[in-house]
């Protein structure tokens, strides 16, 4: 890293910058005796995220608090409802739909239903050719032994190549998946919980084989896990969401070691930890994205809630350098 | 693995049960005492649920054959009992919370009219005694404002308040085996320590015991008294959580536990392969094919679960 004053020469642009991305989904709901209302919910409300390249970020958060939502954002499925979502400088939307701008081959996205992801009529290695082809990455000739290369690249055995989706094995199946993400030559992998529901070894074996990856490829990874193991494990940089927001990020073991904001503490105390007492539940319910209080969306479920808590929604703000977190009253990191 | 404990609630001795022609449990012994809790831990395929589901004797003999015994304390031999007997206990003594509440709870019904119904089935409760319990067990299972959540329809609750609505029928008859099939393993963290708490919290206060279906070990050193690990049908090592998973003697105890990920790991150094298909398994030792310290004896001898000190194994070769 140079001199600050380099904003003049600007820097290579990240992959993606999100600068306070709002995707506010309309909803009706029932309002009293056959009256039915529309109502705004805010998935993302005001997201800043930068990726920048070759980095490893994890996203971490509990159910709807709008990961998979701000992927949707990234991949350009869906565009923002206010503020700005980037890739390498240009609105994304605009370039997933320039083909000059190589957005769909660049970006490789591994879903969480990676069965679900895969024509099951199709045998992987014509599943795993189809990227090739799509985007003529090979000659006819050449298809084979390409393809035999990726599944021997993702550690499946050539024999699996003949074999349909409905033979394999929940591990062989994100395998075949990571197989296809791969085939395109990415530089961005995106994955949505691409090792949950597996068996330990075989966690931990797509976990070795993502590291390896990211590193001889060079790789940008954006990880959605809820496994703060997993997350650090992989991540170099983790990025907390609560309720449409991120409330922390930073580099992901001085996150985890030290917590600034109390959801992370939270959150790291209820991960397992061998022998150790289970942790205290945080108390209180998770307010409904329809109706958010005032002030900090976190207050009622904080331990370390005070009464200027209720009245001011806290912002994202730097706290040591690569640091930030959205609160008030944030613990002491030690930086 | 003879019990370990004074007061005996469930033995289970040489449980072995064929699907076909395949041996799914092969000579499981495990045993539980009252008020305890225990963890069966082991890769997909293990054979964890299906040891759940025919103790709760959810299996007909059309799907599976089953050899061996389950003595419960005051009832004799499970596998002997007819089914009339079995649905008085299933709900009663015996009760179980699913991986996926979602699934598990009727779409169609209030969740009041659930726990409602089941109130007064089992226990022959009045319309309003079982309305005013209904409220009392959602209020324990911390669900706020019980009585208005009573007419909700589960899809309109998270997937944390539903485990909660499943745990609070599970507990409604007071049963004195609870089991819990990787209740959390569909949730996040924070709802996860929650809601083992609250299992724990609750079969505690009623001094009943509780065999939990885990796939994280730290959890289940966090969770349960003892532990039974398994790999395809067979028992490898049991014992008490703490001894086991502090000092593992069995290699697949080891495998287990050094593809656990806690913060900070900086490297993982899992072996390569898994559970053989069923066609290839080996028939003395299954973990034979995966073993880094299997003998020659190991693939067509199977090693008997020997007891010393609490602990049992079943190895040629232990650490
Ligand atoms: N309905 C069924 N018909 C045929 N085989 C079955 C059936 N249910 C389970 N099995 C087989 O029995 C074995 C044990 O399955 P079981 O569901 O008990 O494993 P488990 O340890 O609970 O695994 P998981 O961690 O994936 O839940 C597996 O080989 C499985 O394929
Ligand atoms: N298409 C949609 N229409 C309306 N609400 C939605 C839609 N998609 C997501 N939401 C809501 O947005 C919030 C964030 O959802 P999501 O991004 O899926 O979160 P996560 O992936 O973190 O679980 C949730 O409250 C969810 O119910
Ligand atoms: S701002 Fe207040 S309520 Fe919000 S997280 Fe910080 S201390 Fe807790
Ligand atoms: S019996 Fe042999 S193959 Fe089985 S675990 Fe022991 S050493 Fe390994
Ligand atoms: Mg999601
Ligand atoms: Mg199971």
């Amino acid at each position: 890293m140079s001199a600050p004053l380099a904003q003049a020469a600007a820097p290579a642009a990240p992959v993606f910058e999100l600068l306070d991305v709002e995707k506010v989904y309309q909803v009706t709901r029932p309002a009293g005796f056959l009256r039915r209302e529309t109502r705004g919910l805010a998935a993302l409300d005001g997201v800043r995220l930068r990726v920048p390249g070759g980095s490893s970020t994890a996203l971490v958060g509990e159910s709807g608090s709008g990961k998979s939502t701000l992927l949707r954002v990234l991949l350009g499925l869906t565009r923002p409802t206010n503020g700005q979502a980037l890739y390498r400088g240009r609105p994304i939307a605009e370039a997933r739909a320039a083909a000059a701008s190589g957005f769909t081959r660049d970006v490789a996205m591994i879903y969480q239903d990676a069965r679900g992801s895969l024509n099951p009529r199709m045998a992987v290695a014509d599943l795993v050719a189809e990227p090739l082809r799509h985007f003529g990455l090979c000659t006819a000739a050449e298809l084979p032994a390409r393809v035999a290369e990726l599944l021997a690249r993702v550690g499946l055995p050539g024999d699996v190549a003949q074999r349909y989706p409905a033979a394999l094995s929940g591990g062989q199946v994100r395998r075949v998946a990571i197989a296809r993400a791969l085939a395109a030559e990415p530089s961005v992998l995106v994955a949505d919980e691409a090792v949950s529901g597996l068996d330990v070894s075989t966690q931990a074996q797509l976990l070795n084989l993502l590291a390896d990856l990211k590193e001889s490829m060079g790789l940008t990874l954006l990880f959605i896990t809820h496994d703060l193991g997993v997350a650090s494990y992989l991540c170099e940089r983790i990025a907390i969401m609560y309720l449409g927001r991120i409330v922390e990020a930073g580099p992901t073991n001085a996150v985890l070691e030290a917590p600034a904001h109390p959801y992370t503490a939270a959150l790291r105390a209820a991960s397992p930890q061998f022998f150790a007492p289970i942790a205290e539940p945080l108390p209180g319910e998770i307010p409904s994205p329809v109706d958010l209080p005032p002030g900090c969306r976190f207050a009622s479920r904080c331990p370390r809630a005070e009464a200027d808590c209720q009245g001011t929604d806290p912002a994202l703000t730097s706290l040591s350098p690569g640091r930030t977190a959205a609160c008030l009253h944030p613990l002491a990191t030690g930086a | 693995m003879q019990t370990s404990t004074a007061d005996p609630l469930l033995s289970v001795s040489g449980l072995t049960l064929h699907r076909g022609a395949r041996r799914i449990l092969d000579g499981v012994d495990l045993s539980l005492g009252r008020g305890e809790t225990l963890a069966l831990v082991g890769e997909s395929g293990a054979g964890k649920s299906t040891i759940a589901v025919a103790l709760m004797g959810l299996l007909r003999p059309s799907e599976a054959r089953i050899e061996g015994r389950a003595e419960l304390a005051g009832e004799g031999d499970l596998f002997g009992l007819p089914e009339r007997r079995w649905s008085g206990l299933r709900g009663g003594r015996l009760a179980m919370v699913f991986q996926d509440a979602g699934a598990a709870l009727n779409p169609c019904f209030t969740v009041g009219s659930q726990l409602t119904s089941v109130l007064r089935r089992k226990l022959g409760l009045g319309r309003a005694a079982a309305r005013a319990r209904a409220v009392e067990l959602l209020d324990s299972v911390g669900i706020n404002d019980a009585a208005a959540r009573l007419s909700a329809y589960p899809h309109q609750l998270s997937g944390g308040m539903q485990q909660r609505v499943m745990v609070a029928i599970a507990l409604a008859c007071n049963p004195d085996l609870l089991f819990a099939d990787e209740p959390t393993s569909a949730l996040d963290v924070t709802i996860q320590a929650q809601i083992v708490r609250l299992i724990l919290d609750q079969t505690r206060a009623r001094g009943a015991s509780c065999i939990f279906v885990l796939h994280d070990l730290a959890l289940a050193s966090q969770s349960c008294d003892r532990i039974v690990v398994l790999y395809a049908g067979q028992v490898m090592e049991a014992g008490s959580s703490a001894e086991v998973l502090k000092a593992p003697r069995h290699p697949y105890t080891r495998l287990l536990k050094s593809c656990v990920l806690e913060i900070g790991t900086a490297r993982l150094e899992p072996p390569a392969g898994g559970v053989p298909p069923w066609e290839e398994m080996p028939a003395g030792c299954r973990f034979a094919s995966r073993c880094p310290r299997a003998l020659p004896r190991c693939a067509g001898e199977k090693p008997p679960l020997t007891q010393e000190g609490g602990r049992a194994l079943a190895c040629w070769n232990p650490e």
